[in-house]
């Protein structure tokens, strides 16, 4: 039993009342924030949104419009609660649980403070327990949020077959085909941290990313980033990949036929998954909780905390600024991106980065390696082009179209 | 508590399973295998072997059922099917005959080596020790070490696979008539 439970230093030793008390706090704390920071999000969008547009945006519910989020939560509730008649009636209610339980669950393993700095490995005292600022710390770690967001697209699959009815239908393999694509870039400029990283436990990936040259986002090169936040983004759902919801060139998309606090459920899970991406993207190439300098006074762990928050912040800026700015991609435009850009290009640069790996473990000259595995890389895009070059001319020779 | 986490992983397993062979929806049928590959991930983290649970959940329930549900969604197969219709008429008997046979066959290897599970029966049990990623190296330590030819023989058999499909698909039209 101790060893099942032994995700967190607390569990760790004979079950007593302090550490499961401790457990019960961050879980319902954790609970707490994930629903706060959602409906904060929902807001920051709208009013950076307007911003942007010359716009006033919410401004009526609470001080900023502050509260609009919960306004239109509550409205939501009282609404009338659709169920086409051709539809799979348990798969119906089931699918938005399976979008919005997955969204909730990575908050679990996001390593949200703690003192990382100087090889200090996070663990704080509380009540005289040593435990994590993060719920749950599994050997595994990042994979499990690979595995919820797996799950998360059953979700949105189940939820566009089960309200039977063509155009959801079309909606959601829509959807589901560009999160399938998207993840094997995503899993692909994850591999790149974790060859670095060398553990899968998110709490391991920030204490190896001590000081502003050991972030992977410096330390990988920057590349593996960019493809992870343009798969993140995709994955997402949100501009310029937001084709799921694409209202005015497609219809809806997979949630058509919902309404009432069931479309409620999706549409939180889609913000809150906006902001646990911006948490693994901080974790995985921004260093987490991990400080760029020390700020005066505040203890450690606290510390960390305001770091991450700051960070998180930025990304959930970046990505109300994407969807402003940016034009939508055309489907063919994004597959293309998917398959024929990210995926060779992280491939390419995992090898890469496992070549310099290699190199500097048997102590060969880094540079020769740097420059054989740049030509190899060169000759395998070339590669790659002349194929697809090739693989076009066939398809206009057969008179396609696309 | 380990016993409790075992009856509920085993009954996902079984009740998944049984919805597989006996829901008449395909995509039921499919949902109850995503019930049960959960079920054997339960199992797995029970057993330590974490990474095998995470592993089991991305490819299984995240790529292969996923593809699945893809498949009967777009042939729109997706009604309840007559299956009072045989179109292959020894198909049942087999069926019977070999699920019985492996029934039989597990039962047996169980019963004769009964003494032998879970207790000291020569195997290396391997212990895992405070280290977290120790699921992830012994894994690969016998992936990329001992059984390394057939770890690669069967990527490319995969590649074969692939690039055969893409054949079948994308066969070019030489000329008029020919498809």
């Amino acid at each position: 039993m101790v060893r099942l439970l032994a995700l967190d230093p607390v569990a760790i030793g004979d079950l007593l009342w302090t550490p499961l008390l401790i457990i019960i706090l961050k879980v319902v704390a954790i609970f707490a924030i994930g629903l706060l920071v959602t409906m904060f999000m929902v807001w920051f969008e709208r009013k950076a949104i307007a911003g942007m547009q010359n716009r006033i945006g919410p401004n009526k519910a609470g001080p900023w419009g502050l509260l609009q989020t919960l306004a239109d939560g509550i409205k939501l509730f009282f609404k009338e609660d659709l169920l086409p008649d051709r539809a799979d009636r348990f798969v119906f209610k089931l699918a938005p649980y399976l979008a919005f339980v997955p969204a909730f669950l990575v908050w679990s393993v996001i390593p949200l403070g703690g003192d990382f700095s100087d090889g200090k490995n996070g663990i704080v005292t509380w009540f005289g327990e040593q435990t994590r600022v993060q719920l749950a710390d599994p050997p595994v770690g990042i994979l499990l949020v690979l595995a919820l967001s797996s799950i998360a697209v059953y979700g949105i699959m189940l939820a566009g077959w089960s309200s039977g009815s063509k155009y959801p239908l079309l909606g959601s393999v829509r959807a589901s085909a560009q999160m399938v694509s998207y993840e094997a870039a995503l899993g692909l400029s994850i591999a790149t941290v974790l060859l670095l990283a060398g553990t899968l436990s998110t709490s391991g990936i920030v204490a190896n990313q001590d000081g502003f040259t050991n972030w992977h986002v410096v330390s990988t090169g920057v590349v593996p980033f960019i493809i992870f936040l343009l798969a993140a983004t995709a994955e997402l759902n949100r501009p310029p990949f937001d084709l799921v919801e694409a209202e005015q060139e497609l219809v809806g998309g997979f949630n058509t036929e919902y309404s009432s606090i069931r479309f409620g459920l999706f549409f939180l899970a889609e913000f809150m998954n906006t902001v646990t991406m911006s948490g693994i993207i901080v974790t995985l190439f921004w260093g987490g909780p991990q400080g760029l300098f020390d700020i005066p006074i505040i203890p450690g762990a606290i510390e960390g905390t305001i770091w991450f928050i700051a960070k998180v912040l930025l990304f959930l800026y970046v990505y109300v600024w994407f969807r402003a700015t940016l034009p939508r991609f055309r489907y063919d435009q994004l597959m293309d991106l998917g398959w024929k850009i990210l995926i060779p290009m992280s491939l390419g640069w995992f090898m890469l980065m496992a070549a310099l790996r290699l190199g500097r473990d048997q102590d060969w000259n880094q540079a020769v390696v740097a420059i054989v595995s740049a030509a190899v890389l060169i000759v395998c895009a070339g590669l790659i082009s002349m194929a697809m070059k090739v693989s076009r001319a066939n398809r206009e020779r057969e008179g396609a179209t696309f | 508590m380990e016993l409790v986490v075992f009856v509920i992983a085993a009954a996902m397993v079984i009740v998944g399973a049984l919805g597989v062979i006996l829901r008449p929806n395909p995509v039921h049928a499919a949902l109850s295998l995503v019930l049960t590959l959960f079920g054997v991930a339960v199992h797995f983290v029970a057993l330590e072997a974490h990474f095998l649970a995470a592993v089991q959940v991305i490819v299984y329930a995240g790529a292969i059922v996923v593809l699945f549900l893809f498949v009967i969604m777009l042939l729109g197969v997706d009604r309840t099917e007559d299956i009072s219709i045989e179109p292959f008429k020894v198909q049942r008997p087999m069926a019977l005959v070999v699920g019985v046979g492996v029934i039989g066959l597990v039962t047996a290897a169980v019963s004769s080596s009964r003494d032998a599970i879970g207790r000291g029966n020569g195997l290396e049990i391997p212990t895992v020790t405070g280290d977290n990623d120790s699921n992830v190296r012994q894994i690969a330590r016998s992936v990329f070490g001992d059984y390394v030819v057939a770890f690669e023989l069967t990527s490319v058999l995969l590649v074969v696979a692939v690039v055969g499909t893409v054949m079948l698909t994308r066969r070019i039209k030489t000329g008029k008539g020919e498809s």
